[in-house]
């Protein structure tokens, strides 16, 4: 058990292929409440085969708790493929959309900063602006920090997706 | 008519013909306002029909039909709390991985989510307690849906699937065709085991001193039990049972240690923790069974055979994972194994050793009816019969003195330990069987809480046995007050208990009142020979306790004793 506990609390992310149908979101969440398991976003959308669903989940957890995640979601029957893509090499993109406070004092200020992101301003006012951006977390949370001090009116994030690099693909051939 | 030709059906209709399909004898159900276009199709239907006195039972009935008979169980019931008050049978169902399928009728597609009359969300209810559920919102899908539904509930690690059907898909006509096939992209169970893995297991048992097999109720489920016989011979290897596994392998073998775990026999416990290999199969290492994880089986490699994937390695480490279904694993293990002459004389001495020395026990002497005596009596009399089981120490002493040679005749409620279910549960298996004689062992505390059903029984003719073990008490709950809480009886002294006897008679059983040791055999026999149901009122030593016990969190062999008894 001593070594169990030593084992680092790692991010996951799953790339999960569900039936495209109503209650599929509803049972993989409510698998996750009622297992104690620790979601850190879960992003879901409809994928090439309109039938089919893929949810990016991203889930903290040592090695034994991945695998019971895994295996769990396996045995729901409207989740066709489960794949922990975290060992392999991936594109992972997750988007923000941040509302500062900005007047004309420090607009450019932050525009600055918006361009060193290559983000984007996609809406201005005169007191506030959305920027929007995409990327990694860490990217996100770095302009994140650097906006903070202009003053975050709001903000949202949509979660990670990912897709694993080149020619491999996540079928269900489960 | 052939599956293949098409005709114009209502959705009743169709269902009930779907069900025919299915080769479905028997519903559990209880009707009301949405469900009546079913009900008026049942009424023409040759399905027999058994109308319960409460939706719980019929779950439970259901469910009992399933475990006596191999068969999925079908229950019926109406929207709202009609389908609610199945939800405890299906958690039931559930939790010991029981095929069945619940159908619940629900309100009108255009009135679902407008809190309608009787409206309540029963496949949101049930997500975390079905295997599947569906809620029909076309009548075209039902045909599908129930096809569905039966393979689901009845294949891999078996479980219970909930069909939702609306009113108005009940009265829509379709063209009515069942589905000879179904193809589910998402859902093929493993069956046959990973020959690597397989031959792995085989290494591990060969070179084995001291192997326990530890067999769980997905034996039983998965028809393994001549299997485990020829392995556990072939080995010369000791057989432990769970509660579920019960029946898996004949009690009165001389390598059958009972039952393992909180409950279980010291020298069964003794054997886990001494083991060097431990052969688990359809068991799922429930904390009742390993008590304090780090001490189960410190020194044993451990080879598990489990058809589900989430088991393996759940709980416990695993060295040999073998996913698949037991029979087929064990039949290609057991042509796969070398062994000329089995290893384990030395470590059979040693369990021989230990079952002398600390037999199943209870103060036999003096006139003082005990609960454990009366059990011993059942086992004797009617060695072949089912017996059923109420949840507390009723449950634990027909585990311990019902010594079960059978499959499927050892019936109890193990995951979840509902107090109710052996009485239902003990109609739906003579329902299902019906030549076997069927008891239900039971509590004073956990008969009343379907005590109801003795309607259902009188009325449908199912003359089950009910041994009430009568100790005025919630006997479990007592026991853990006594020794843990220092006897303080809070609320587990049950003062107003109403005479069985005459309950029984109000309804139109038999009921028989036992008080005396010498009486106990009389009564049985009695019981055994009316074609009624019958209560038997056995008015038991008011405070025994089942021994032997490990309290929870400690290592199984850490054993509570007390009294003398231990």
């Amino acid at each position: 058990m001593a070594e169990e506990a030593g084992k680092a609390l790692n991010s996951h992310t799953l790339s999960v292929l569900v039936e495209n149908k109503p209650g599929v979101l509803t049972r993989v969440a409510s698998l996750y409440a009622r297992r104690g398991y620790n979601i850190d976003s879960l992003t879901v959308g409809v994928t090439e085969n309109p039938t089919i669903s893929r949810m990016t989940i991203v889930v903290h957890g040592d090695e034994n708790v991945i695998e019971q995640v895994t295996k769990q979601l396996n045995k729901l029957i409207d989740v066709i493929k489960v794949v922990d893509i975290s060992p392999q090499e991936s594109v992972d993109r997750e988007l923000a959309l941040i509302k500062v406070s900005a007047d004309a004092s420090n607009r450019s200020e932050i525009i600055q900063i918006v361009d060193i992101f290559r983000a984007k301003i996609i809406d201005v006012s005169p007191k506030s602006l959305i920027i929007e951006t995409t990327g990694s977390g860490d990217k996100i949370d770095a302009l994140e920090e650097l906006m903070r001090p202009f003053g975050i009116k709001e903000m949202v994030r949509t979660g990670k997706v990912a897709l694993v690099r080149g020619v491999k693909l996540t079928q269900f051939d489960k | 008519m052939s599956a293949k030709e098409s005709e114009r059906f209502s959705g009743a209709k169709s269902l009930i013909k779907s069900l025919e399909y299915e080769g479905v004898d028997t519903i559990f159900g209880y009707p009301g306002g949405v469900v009546l276009p079913i009900y008026d199709e049942l009424f023409d239907s040759d399905i027999r029909h058994i109308l319960v006195r409460h939706e719980q039972a019929a779950a439970h009935a259901a469910d009992g039909y399933a475990r006596a008979t191999g068969r999925t169980g079908v229950c019926l019931a109406t929207s709202g709390p009609g389908a609610t008050n199945l939800v405890t049978g299906i958690a039931n169902a559930y939790m010991d991985s029981v095929p069945m399928v619940a159908l619940t009728g629900q309100v009108a597609t255009n009135l679902i989510g407008n809190d309608a009359f009787q409206e309540a969300d029963i496949t949101g209810i049930t997500i975390p307690i079905t295997k599947n559920n569906y809620l029909i919102k076309d009548a075209k899908e039902l045909p599908r849906i129930i096809k569905e539904a039966f393979y689901i509930a009845s294949t891999g690690r078996p479980g219970p699937v909930l069909v939702d059907i609306p009113k108005d898909v009940s009265t829509s006509i379709i063209n009515y065709e069942y589905p000879e096939t179904i193809e589910i992209k998402s859902y093929k169970p493993t069956f046959a085991g990973h020959p690597k893995q397989i031959k792995k297991a085989c290494e591990l048992i060969e070179k084995a001193e001291r192997p326990v097999l530890y067999i769980g109720g997905g034996a039983i489920i998965s028809g393994a039990h001549d299997e485990i016989f020829s392995l556990a011979e072939l080995l010369m290897a000791p057989v432990t049972t769970t509660l579920m596994g019960k029946g898996a392998f004949p009690e009165d073998h001389p390598l059958s240690l009972g039952m393992l775990g909180m409950h279980g026999t010291r020298y069964a416990n003794y054997a886990i923790i001494d083991s060097d290999l431990l052969i688990a199969i359809g068991a799922r290492f429930d904390d009742r069974v390993t008590g304090k994880i780090e001490s189960f089986a410190p020194n044993a490699k451990v080879i598990h055979i489990d058809i589900d994937p989430a088991e393996l390695g759940k709980n416990v480490k695993v060295d040999v994972p073998i996913v698949g279904d037991a029979k087929m694993i064990l039949k290609k293990l057991i042509s796969t194994l070398k062994i000329k002459l089995p290893r384990t004389q030395e470590w059979m001495r040693k369990i021989e050793t230990w079952k002398k020395e600390f037999p199943l026990d209870y103060e036999v002497s003096g006139k003082d009816l005990r609960p454990q005596y009366i059990v011993q009596q059942l086992n004797e009399l009617c060695s072949d019969g089912i017996f059923c089981t109420e949840v507390g120490q009723n449950q634990m002493w027909a585990a311990h003195y019902i010594r079960t040679k059978k499959p499927r005749t050892f019936i109890s409620s193990g995951g979840l330990g509902t107090m109710g279910y052996g009485f239902p549960a003990a109609m739906g298996a003579k329902v299902g069987c019906p030549d076997k004689d069927v008891w239900d062992i039971a509590g004073d505390g956990s008969i009343q809480m379907n005590i109801q059903e003795l309607a259902t029984v009188v009325e449908n003719d199912i003359p089950v046995k009910v041994a009430i073990l009568n100790n005025m008490y919630l006997g479990m709950v007592r026991q853990w007050q006594e020794l843990f809480y220092n006897r303080r009886y809070s609320f587990t002294n049950m003062k107003g208990q109403p005479n069985f006897v005459k309950v029984a008679e109000a309804y139109g059983a038999e009921g028989i009142e036992v008080t005396k040791k010498s009486e106990v055999r009389d009564a049985i026999k009695k019981a055994l020979k009316s074609d009624k149901p019958v209560f038997i009122d056995f008015k038991v030593t008011r405070e025994e306790n089942v021994f032997p016990m490990v309290p929870a969190g400690a290592a199984i062999n850490e054993f509570v004793e007390y009294g003398g008894f231990r």
